[in-house]
C-alpha cells in the first residue's frame, strides 16, 4: 500500500465542477487508468482519496492536491504516466510525492490559499487601490455569512494591488476549517464584481507537519 | 445572434449565479469536438429535457458516437435549460448552443430532437424558441436547419407534425447515415428547403408531414391521410437493422451527477410477450439478440473508456434472453473484485430470475423489482401477461430470504373492464407479499408499490380502447393508497391528469399541433415534471381549438376508423391488432410468439430490411 499526493492544476473546463462532483471525476480518472484504489473498510467501502480545501466554483487553481492510497507498489513515474492518460480535460497533473501513511490528513493541514484576481481592462483602478488601502489599515470588517456575523479582516493575511497591465489583486485568506476567508467576500468588500474577474488560487501554504518517523510500510 | 466567442463571456457571467452550472459547460470525458473549419456537415442532437435526464439517453449515446464515426460530419450536443438558466438565457439573449464548440443550434445543417414519450413536446418548442428558430416548419426558409426527429413517440408524429421537418420512423442507426448523405448532398447541390426535404422522404422511413394531407369526418375523426403527391409512398415502414450493431463503449461521462451515471448496454431488442398494452414491445419487434461476447467486450470496453463503476444491462425481457445464464456467469467471473454494481431489469416473475441477480449481486444491494401488472387472472388475460399469484409468492419468498429487504412491484390500473375488485386483488396480493416478507426477515421487509396507469397507445392492441375516467381512477388510487401505506409499505401512482394530457398527445392527430404551441405559449414546459406540469394550460388549449380531450382519451375508436397515424407501419398489420383486441374482449391469452409465430406481419412487410449481410433471408427466430 502507498500513499500518493498529486499536485494538479483545475483549468477552465472544470470551474463549474465543484468538491464532491470533482471527487468522482477523480474516482472515474483511476478507474480507466487501472490505478488499483485501496477501499475503505464497512458496509459501503469507498474509494479512499483525499482533497485539500474546495475551490470555489468559476474559479481555476494551479495548486490543487489530493492525496489517495493505492494497492500497488509501481512508480511514482508509472502512476503519473498512467493517470495522464486517463485525466480530464481541466485537469492538468504536475508532479506526485509519497507521503507517509499515516502523516494527518490533507483537509486539516492547509492553512492559507493565495489568490491571484485578474481586473478587467476597462475597469477603474483608482477607487479600487482606495479601496484596498482602506482594507488593509482597517482593523475588523465585519460582514454576515448566512445569517451569522464573522469578521473577514483577521481571514486576510495579505492583499495587495498591482496597476501594471493587467491590473491584479494578489491576497492570502486564511483556509483553516472554521476560518476560512472567500476571495468573492473580498471582492465585494472592494466593491469588484466576481462574476467580471478572473481568479486563479495560485499557492496553499501548509502546515509544518512534526518530523514523522514513520514511512511506508 | 451571438457568436461563440460572446457566448462564452456571456456564460462567464451568467453560469455562477444558476443552479448546476457544469450541465450548461460540456467539458465532459469522452465528448467529441472537431474542427468547424474542416469538416462541413454539422448536426446538433438534442434531448429536450434538462442535461440530468438527458445524458444518460442510450439513443442518444448511440446516435453520437455512430455521426461521430463519419469523418465527413460533426455532431454536437444541447439540452434545455432548467427554468433559471432559461430566464438568464432570455435575459442576456444568448440563444441554445451546443456544448461542445458554444455554437449556436441555428448554425448547424441538422438538428435532431429524440422523442422517448410525449409529454417533451413543449419542450421542442421551447428548444427551437431559445435557438432563436421559428417554431414551425412551415415559418422556415432554406437558411434554417432541417429539424428531425425520432424515438418512440414518434411512431405517432402527427400532433408534432407542424414543428418537425421530417421525422425518422424506428431505428436510426442506419437511418441516419442516409439521412445525413442525403443533407451532405443536398447542401452540395444548393437544393432549396423543399427540395432538400422531398428528397428526404423518398428515404424509406422518413416522413416528411407537409407532404401528407388529412381530411377529417363531421364527427371530427380523421377521413383520411393522403400524399400530396403519387411521388410520395402511402404508407411509411419503420427502419429496422437486421443485426444490432456493436452497442456503444465511448459514453460521455458527465462531470456533475445525472440521474443515471452508468454503462447501458441493450443485450436485446424487441419482445415477443405480445402484452397487449406495451408499446415498446409491438413497436421493437422483431427480437434481435446480441451475442454473449459482444455484449461482454463491450463492458469491459466502456469500463476502460469511461471508469464508470455501475452497468445495465437492458432489455425489455431479460428473462427471454436465450442465453441470460451464460451472460450472467460470465459477468460475474469476469468482473469479479471490482467493486462494480450490476443490474438487470425486467426479469420475469419466477425463482430463476432471484437466481440471476443473485450471481451478480455485488457488495451493495438494491430493491429488487418486478412486473405483476394485474393481479386477477381476468385481468391478466386481458392485458396477456398470464402470471400465477403462487408463483409471485415464492418468487418474493426467495427474494426476502437471499438477502434482498425490499420489493419493487409494478401494477397498471385503468383498463377497459376493471372492477373494484380487481383493484382490491392488487391491494390483497400486496398484502400477502408483505406477510411473506414479514415472516422470513420480520420488520425490515420492505414493499414498494408502484401503481401506473394504463394509457392506451398508437400501434398496439389497445389503440382502439377508451382511457378510464378520471373519477374512476381516483377512486381506484385511492382504494389502493388507504390500504397500501402502512409501516414497511410504500406506494407511488402516476398523477391522472398527466395521464390524460399523455394519453391525448399519444393518441392524437395532427390538430393538436395548434394545442400544443397554445399550451406552450401559455407557459406549458416541462410536462413530465409534477412541478412543473399545468393541467389547466391544456385544458384550456384544447378548448380554444374546439377540441374536447375526451374525443382522444375516454371514447372507444370503431375499429373501422381511420386511426391518426395509420399510415405509419411498424411491420405489424392491422389485422393482428385488431384480432388482439378481439381476443382481449374475449378473455383469451395469446401465447409467447417465440414458441408458435402467429404471423404478426413484420417478415413479409420488413423483409427487404431484415437480410443479413450475406442476404441470407431473415427467420423470425425459430418460427415464422
Ligand atoms: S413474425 Fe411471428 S415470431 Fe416474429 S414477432 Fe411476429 S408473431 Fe412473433
Amino acid at each position: 500500500m502507498q500513499r500518493v499526493r498529486i499536485h494538479y492544476f483545475k483549468g477552465e473546463a472544470l470551474q463549474y465542477i465543484g468538491n464532491l462532483d470533482l471527487h468522482k471525476v477523480w474516482e472515474r480518472t483511476f478507474r480507466r487508468a487501472q490505478v488499483p484504489l485501496a477501499y475503505s473498510q464497512g458496509f459501503h467501502p469507498q474509494p479512499r482519496i483525499h482533497q485539500a480545501c474546495p475551490l470555489p466554483l468559476g474559479f481555476t487553481s494551479q495548486v490543487e492536491l489530493l492525496d489517495f492510497w493505492c494497492d500497488s507498489d509501481e512508480s511514482l513515474a508509472e502512476l503519473q504516466a498512467k493517470l495522464e492518460k486517463s485525466v480530464q480535460p481541466g485537469i492538468e497533473i504536475q508532479t506526485l510525492t509519497n507521503i507517509p501513511l499515516r502523516s494527518p490528513a490533507l483537509q486539516t493541514i492547509v492553512e492559507s490559499a493565495l489568490y491571484q484576481v485578474i481586473l478587467p481592462e476597462d475597469c477603474d483602478l483608482t477607487p479600487i487601490q482606495a479601496k484596498v488601502n482602506q482594507l488593509n489599515g482597517a482593523e475588523s470588517c465585519l460582514r454576515e455569512r448566512r445569517g451569522k456575523q464573522y469578521d473577514l479582516r483577521p481571514l486576510i493575511k495579505e492583499l495587495t494591488f498591482s496597476s501594471s497591465k493587467p491590473a491584479s489583486i494578489t491576497m492570502r485568506l486564511m483556509a483553516m476549517p472554521g476560518a476560512t476567508g472567500r476571495p468573492e467576500e473580498v471582492l465585494e468588500e472592494l466593491g469588484i464584481s466576481p462574476f467580471v474577474v478572473d481568479v486563479v488560487r495560485t499557492d496553499l501554504t501548509l502546515l509544518s507537519i512534526p518530523e514523522e518517523t514513520e514511512t511506508n510500510a | 445572434m451571438l457568436n461563440r466567442i460572446e457566448i462564452k463571456k456571456k456564460l462567464k457571467v451568467i453560469l455562477p449565479t444558476v443552479v448546476k452550472p457544469g450541465r450548461y459547460f460540456g467539458g465532459e470525458f469522452n465528448h467529441v469536438v472537431k474542427n468547424w473549419d474542416e469538416i462541413g456537415l454539422r448536426m446538433a442532437l438534442v434531448f429536450p429535457d434538462i442535461y440530468d435526464i438527458g445524458v444518460p439517453n442510450l439513443g442518444i449515446s448511440i446516435l453520437y458516437e455512430t455521426i461521430n464515426k463519419r469523418p465527413d460530419t460533426l455532431c454536437e450536443r444541447a439540452y434545455v435549460p432548467w427554468l433559471d438558466m432559461e430566464e438568464a438565457m432570455r435575459e442576456n439573449k444568448l440563444p441554445l448552443y451546443a456544448l461542445e464548440s458554444c455554437t449556436p443550434l441555428a448554425e448547424f445543417d441538422v438538428i435532431g430532437f429524440t422523442l422517448p414519450y410525449e409529454t417533451l413536446y413543449t419542450n421542442v418548442l421551447n428548444a427551437l424558441d431559445l435557438a432563436g428558430l421559428p417554431i414551425r416548419s412551415a415559418d422556415r426558409n432554406d437558411s434554417h436547419p432541417i429539424i428531425i426527429a425520432g424515438g418512440h413517440a414518434a411512431f405517432n408524429p402527427e400532433p408534432m407534425s407542424a414543428f418537425i421537418d421530417a421525422f425518422v420512423i424506428g431505428e436510426g442507426e442506419e437511418a441516419i447515415h442516409d439521412v445525413l448523405d442525403c443533407i451532405k448532398s443536398a447542401k452540395a447541390e444548393k437544393l432549396s428547403r423543399i427540395q432538400t426535404l422531398e428528397r428526404l422522404q423518398a428515404i424509406p422511413g422518413i416522413y416528411v408531414p407537409a407532404f401528407y394531407n388529412v381530411s377529417y369526418n363531421e364527427d371530427g375523426t380523421v377521413k383520411s391521410v393522403e400524399p400530396a403527391s403519387p411521388k410520395f409512398p402511402k404508407k411509411i415502414i419503420k427502419r429496422v437493422v437486421g443485426i444490432l450493431p456493436d452497442p456503444p463503449t465511448h459514453f460521455v461521462v458527465p462531470s456533475i451527477d445525472v440521474v443515471h451515471n452508468r454503462i447501458a448496454v441493450e443485450i436485446m431488442r424487441g419482445c415477443t410477450r405480445g402484452c397487449r398494452f406495451c408499446h415498446a414491445g409491438m413497436v421493437n419487434r422483431p427480437v434481435r439478440e446480441r451475442p454473449v461476447e459482444q455484449i461482454v467486450n463491450a463492458i469491459e470496453e466502456s469500463l476502460k473508456n469511461t471508469g464508470y463503476e455501475e452497468i445495465a444491462l437492458l432489455s425489455l425481457s431479460s428473462s427471454d434472453y436465450m442465453h441470460i445464464e451464460e451472460l450472467v456467469s460470465t459477468i460475474s467471473e469476469r468482473f469479479a473484485g471490482r467493486n462494480l454494481v450490476i443490474s438487470l431489469p425486467s426479469l420475469r416473475i419466477e425463482t430463476f430470475a432471484v437466481g440471476l441477480m443473485e450471481k451478480l449481486k455485488g457488495v451493495r444491494q438494491g430493491g429488487f423489482t418486478l412486473a405483476p401488472e394485474a393481479s386477477t387472472d381476468r385481468m391478466r388475460s386481458f392485458i396477456n401477461k398470464p402470471i400465477q399469484a403462487e408463483q409471485l409468492l415464492e418468487t418474493a419468498r426467495q427474494i426476502y430470504s437471499r438477502g434482498w429487504n425490499s420489493i419493487k412491484l409494478y401494477f397498471m390500473i385503468g383498463h377497459p373492464s376493471e372492477t373494484m375488485e380487481d383493484v382490491q386483488a392488487i391491494a390483497d396480493l400486496c398484502k400477502q407479499v408483505i406477510k411473506e416478507g414479514r415472516k422470513i426477515i420480520g420488520n425490515k421487509a420492505s414493499l414498494h408499490t408502484g401503481v401506473s396507469t394504463f394509457v392506451p397507445k398508437s400501434h398496439t392492441p389497445f389503440q382502439w380502447a377508451a382511457l378510464d375516467s378520471i373519477q374512476n381512477v381516483l377512486d381506484k388510487q385511492n382504494l389502493l393508497k388507504d390500504q397500501l401505506r402502512t409501516p414497511g409499505m410504500k406506494m407511488t401512482w402516476s398523477n391522472p391528469r398527466e395521464t390524460i394530457l399523455e394519453a391525448t398527445l399519444s393518441r392524437g392527430d395532427r390538430r393538436l399541433s395548434d394545442v400544443i404551441e397554445d399550451a406552450w405559449r401559455h407557459g406549458a414546459k416541462f410536462d413530465a415534471w409534477m412541478d412543473q406540469f399545468n393541467y389547466n394550460l391544456w385544458i384550456d388549449a384544447l378548448e380554444g381549438a374546439g377540441l374536447p380531450p375526451a374525443i382522444y382519451t375516454t371514447r372507444e375508436r370503431e375499429i373501422s376508423e381511420v386511426l391518426p397515424w395509420d399510415h405509419i407501419s411498424t411491420g405489424i398489420s392491422r389485422k393482428y391488432l385488431e384480432r388482439e383486441y378481439q381476443k382481449a374482449l374475449d378473455g383469451e391469452t395469446t401465447d409467447d410468439c417465440r414458441d408458435q409465430c402467429l404471423a404478426c406481419g413484420i417478415v413479409p412487410t420488413l423483409t427487404n430490411q431484415l437480410k443479413d449481410k450475406d442476404g441470407v433471408q431473415w427467420v423470425c427466430l425459430e418460427a415464422a
